[in-house]
């Protein structure tokens, strides 16, 4: 473990101006390593006592021709003195380690904005991969940014000479030149980043110590250089955040513990079947490596497969866990209403992304709630949540292996790719304070006069007995068929099967009493105005509704992380409010269970470009609906 | 695994439904064959589980009277792998037809077998869909005339054991509903194999293709049209025991051959080596009326089950890192502390 502790640095050299909080993109080739410059970066940010949050934006393509636009790669991260709730909305400095990279993200800049540019690969070949007609180093592309032009390139090339790379090798290290540099803009420790590289690299002690150089040299050349347009230090205080231990999390991490940890406190060997898909994958991976944890992990021939052989492992007492994203979870359809009819625990795990079939699959959306609730055929109702940021997915599950264990019925988790790759700072949780549910199950006297009854009920709960196989005495039979009330045996009774179909229902609605009422996150109870999110809008939503009433707008935020069943109280939350505005990542979903369900005239505001919202888009919103509202000025 | 404490008798296998196949089913037949061999074995019914696919005979758990999921269509391979991955002390038997398991659900059944998951796979093979009322299947023979082709099936049948010794089975074996002296015999070997032993079943659907197996599987035909193997034996057949498989001289095929003619012994003849998979393969092609049909054990290798090696790995993560706890986990890497 490696444990540090968040300083104020002292300020070296020239004096730094104090700003509040800065957006920094790394923009580069995919093969430029801009997703570690992020992380180091971010790793020293934190270490500085900053608050931050990232988005990592990287191609599809593993390895997309170099240089080219659709082959950059870019890391954006939005850290401060305050408590940060997104990546930002458009960055103060863009580093483009390429034409390609400028030209994707120039657009993006604030005005007035530093752009800082490896001027040594923007050679004509480079350009007009880009497609730049002209040289926008030399026209007028650039008026209007505060503009570093460095030859990266060449300062690196030099920098790592003795240590005797190649040439090849030695560009590599362009990105921790660069890293170097703008630890120095920022005033941040090189240290966590020099000792990483060791160790990184220690098989390979000349790269590393030419990735060290590269980064030095990067950082000498900030504190000598005179830099164009009276560029200098700036300083980030440390933010106000609450005492205690850290790290920093991504939501394909934090969920990977959540579920490992919910089945420790169900007392539960965990088999996660999966089939590799853009942005789940990285669920598999984690867990794959915490075998220790009686987890097992089993990569299987395809989506169906994958649910197959999680519902398979749930029905041998262990809990079975699928991940997935849209496309995969269609195909696993079939399978969970079989989950959903023989009622056995079941965590399907959707990192959604933009669609419909293939679509984006780098790109995040979360339009897959309607797939979510209501994509099976016949009345198949389960359980659906939602994690808001990348460390609530650890909450979140918990929360799906606690109810799913608990009323024996399958859970979707949504998730999506900006979630899982996102990163922020997390206040690390005791894991022994959190309360255990372990699974009590059926057990030989369980079984009467007449057998064991597996589909007999809990009456507070209405879940069926889960009975392990290797168990005497409770030997039965399940499956897809209509199964009698009791017994479980096959039934093709009419009224049975309206029974069932009413028990099934009613459990799920019957989990509502047994999840806690849905709450505000900021503002009043009642009023002019909630906003309405769920999912990873979470950030936006929040700092768009705390600007809005720091300016005096009477709006407050509302955000579910139980989609299906709702909290009880939730219709008559939005019934206190004037106006609802439900801002999603789809075509509009939420807002339609919302009207559906309530009868509430909530609006919907709608985004699918595969990026996050800004927060600038959700302000100009609640402006839209407040403002002339009650007589208030525009 | 614990045996029952009072031997179990064959009937103490039947579960208390009533089976609902067609009167005449050959389905009726293997459940019988099945519950005996169960009960020869001595297993205890709370550790057996069996798991089916969809259609006829998918049903097939619902007759028993041990742990049974009857689960999607062509999916059963997928379930009782997540059964073995999550206790791989239960003893699974996976049920399902040429429709299910070579249709439907093809992709699954190979990627059990390659695996080796731990389990007897009963492939009940009647060449046509039963269930949805006669349509053709993936081993019905090219014209076969069904509801859905009624001027003749079109597509080339598979073989269902060339199939798994392509998907790179360890055990491939053939049984006949019918012949209930020899079935359990090949289940029992199917049992005792460890990882995915694959038993194709020729089984009679009496309403839809009556009759299809009749040159060999039947009372009358089966010496004739049927070559029982047994491992070392020399590869004899017919009423009178009068003929013989061998290797056709200078070619890689088999011949049928007359014993005593053209000074021919059982010395010319093929012994049975189920270790050879080539072997197992030539048989496996062979059909009436040109060749017997090959019944038995074709192929049988040793091999590491799945679910073993799985475990070896749990095994060896839990010697490397020793306590799993949830506390060090989240604080592994990175952290920093904020002061007050």
């Amino acid at each position: 473990m490696v444990t540090s502790t968040a300083t104020q640095l002292e300020p070296t050299g020239t004096p730094r101006d104090e700003v509040e909080s800065v957006v920094v993109r790394f923009a580069g080739d995919s093969g430029d390593g801009m997703q570690l410059t992020g992380s180091q970066f971010t790793l020293a940010t934190a270490l500085a006592g900053n608050d931050l949050a990232t988005f990592p934006d990287f191609p599809a393509e593993i390895r997309a021709p170099i240089g080219t636009t659709f082959g950059v790669s870019a890391f954006q991260i939005n850290f401060g003195a305050r408590k940060i709730a997104t990546a930002g909305d458009a960055p103060d400095v863009l580093v483009a380690m390429n034409p390609a990279a400028l030209k994707v993200n120039l657009g993006d800049v604030k005005k007035g904005g530093t752009v800082i540019i490896d001027t040594g690969t923007f050679t004509a070949r480079n350009l007009k991969k880009a497609g730049f007609e002209a040289d926008p180093l030399e026209d007028d592309s650039l008026d209007g940014f505060q503009v570093m032009k460095v030859d990266i390139s060449k300062l690196t090339t030099e920098a790592v000479k003795e240590h005797g790379v190649s040439n090849k090798d030695g560009l590599r290290s362009k990105n921790m030149w660069t890293l170097g540099l703008i630890y120095w803009l920022y005033d941040r420790d090189r240290e966590p980043t020099v000792n990483w590289l060791r160790v990184k690299f220690g098989k390979m002690p000349n790269i590393a110590e030419a990735n060290v150089a590269a980064l030095n040299a990067g950082h000498i050349f900030g504190e000598t250089a005179e830099l164009p347009g009276g560029l200098r230090g700036l300083s980030v205080r440390a933010a106000e955040i609450s005492p205690g231990l850290y790290r920093a999390v991504t939501g394909a991490e934090a969920l990977a513990w959540g579920l490992a940890a919910g089945a420790r406190l169900a007392d539960l060997r965990m088999v996660l079947a999966s089939y590799p898909i853009t942005p789940a994958s990285s669920l598999l991976h984690i867990l794959a490596g915490l075998k220790q944890f009686d987890i097992v992990t089993f990569q299987a021939e395809d989506e169906i497969a994958a649910v197959g052989a999680a519902i398979g492992a749930s029905f041998a007492g262990s809990l079975g866990i699928t991940s997935s994203s849209g496309p995969g979870v269609a195909l696993k359809g079939e399978a969970i209403g079989l989950a959903i009819s023989t009622e056995l625990p079941l965590i399907i795990v959707n990192s959604q992304r933009a669609g419909p079939s293939t679509g984006l699959p780098t790109k995040t959306e979360q339009s897959d709630l309607f797939q979510s609730v209501y994509g099976r055929n016949a009345d198949a109702p389960l359980v659906v949540l939602a994690s808001s940021s990348p460390s609530n997915c650890f909450e979140i599950g918990i929360e799906a292996v606690r109810l799913a264990t608990k009323y024996m019925t399958p859970v979707i988790l949504l998730s999506d790719g900006y979630m899982s790759n996102a990163s922020e700072p997390w206040l690390i949780p005791d894991f022994d304070s959190i309360e255990p549910f372990p699974v009590n199950f059926a057990k030989t006297e369980d079984a009467g006069e007449e057998g064991f009854m597996p589909f007999s009920r809990d009456e507070a709960t209405l879940a069926r007995p889960w009975a392990k196989p290797g168990t005497p005495g409770l030997e039965h039979r399940i499956g897809g068929i209509e199964k009698e009330d009791g017994s479980g045996n096959i039934s093709y009774d009419a009224d049975n099967h309206q029974k069932m179909t009413d028990l099934r229902a009613g459990k799920i609605n019957g989990i509502a009493n047994d999840i806690p009422l849905q709450g505000v996150e900021l503002g009043n109870e009642s009023g002019q105005l909630a906003v309405v999110g769920w999912g990873s809008t979470y950030g936006p939503i929040s700092r768009a509704v705390g600007n809005m009433r720091e300016d005096g707008y009477d709006v407050s935020h509302v955000h579910l992380h139980h989609i299906w069943p709702m909290p009880l109280n939730t219709g008559d939350l939005l019934a206190g409010f004037d106006q609802v505005l439900v801002p999603e990542m789809n075509n509009g979903q939420l807002v339609k269970v919302l009207r559906a369900e309530y009868l509430t005239p909530a609006q919907a505001m709608n985004k699918v470009n595969g990026q996050p919202f800004k927060i600038a888009e959700i302000e100009a919103a609640i402006k839209g609906c407040l403002d002339g509202q009650s007589g208030e000025a525009k | 695994m614990n045996a029952p404490a009072v031997p179990l008798k064959a009937k103490d296998f039947a579960s208390d439904q009533e089976v609902r196949w067609c009167p005449g089913c050959g389905d009726y037949a293997i459940l019988k064959g099945v519950q005996k061999t169960l009960a020869d074995i001595g297993t205890a019914p709370e550790n057996v589980v069996f798991i089916s696919g969809i259609g006829c005979s998918s049903r097939f758990p619902y007759y028993m009277s041990t742990y049974g999921f009857h689960t999607i269509h062509g999916r059963a391979p997928a379930f009782a792998t997540g059964v073995k991955l999550a206790n791989p002390e239960l003893d699974v038997w996976l049920v399902t037809g040429d429709g299910d398991g070579l249709s439907i659900g093809g992709n699954h059944l190979l990627h059990a077998l390659r695996r080796n998951v731990n389990m007897q796979i009963m492939l009940f093979n009647n060449e046509i869909y039963g269930l949805t009322k006669g349509q053709y299947s993936p081993t019905s023979k090219q014209g076969t005339r069904s509801p859905s082709t009624p001027m003749g099936s079109l597509d080339r049948p598979l073989s269902p054991v060339l199939f798994a010794l392509g998907a790179n089975a360890s055990f491939v074996a053939r049984a006949v509903d019918t012949q209930q002296k020899h079935m359990p015999g090949v289940l029992k070997r199917a049992h005792t194999h460890q990882g995915a032993s694959f038993v194709e079943i020729y089984t009679n659907c009496i309403v839809y293709n009556d009759g299809v197996f009749s040159s060999f599987a039947e009372k009358g035909t089966a010496a004739e049209g049927e070559l029982l193997l047994e491992h070392g034996d020399p590869m004899i057949f017919g009423k009178e025991r009068d003929k013989g498989i061998r290797m056709k001289p200078g070619a890689l095929e088999l011949e049928v051959v007359q014993l005593g003619v053209d000074g021919i012994t059982e010395d010319d003849l093929l012994r049975h080596d189920e270790t050879s998979r080539v072997l197992a393969g030539l048989l496996g092609a062979m059909q009436n009326p040109d060749f017997p049909v090959a019944v038995g054990v074709l192929y049988c290798e040793a091999a590491e089950a799945y679910e073993t090696a799985v475990y070896q790995q749990v095994d060896a993560a839990r010697a490397a890192n020793g306590k799993a706890d949830i506390n060090a986990l989240l604080r592994s890497g990175s952290t920093w502390t904020v002061g007050d």
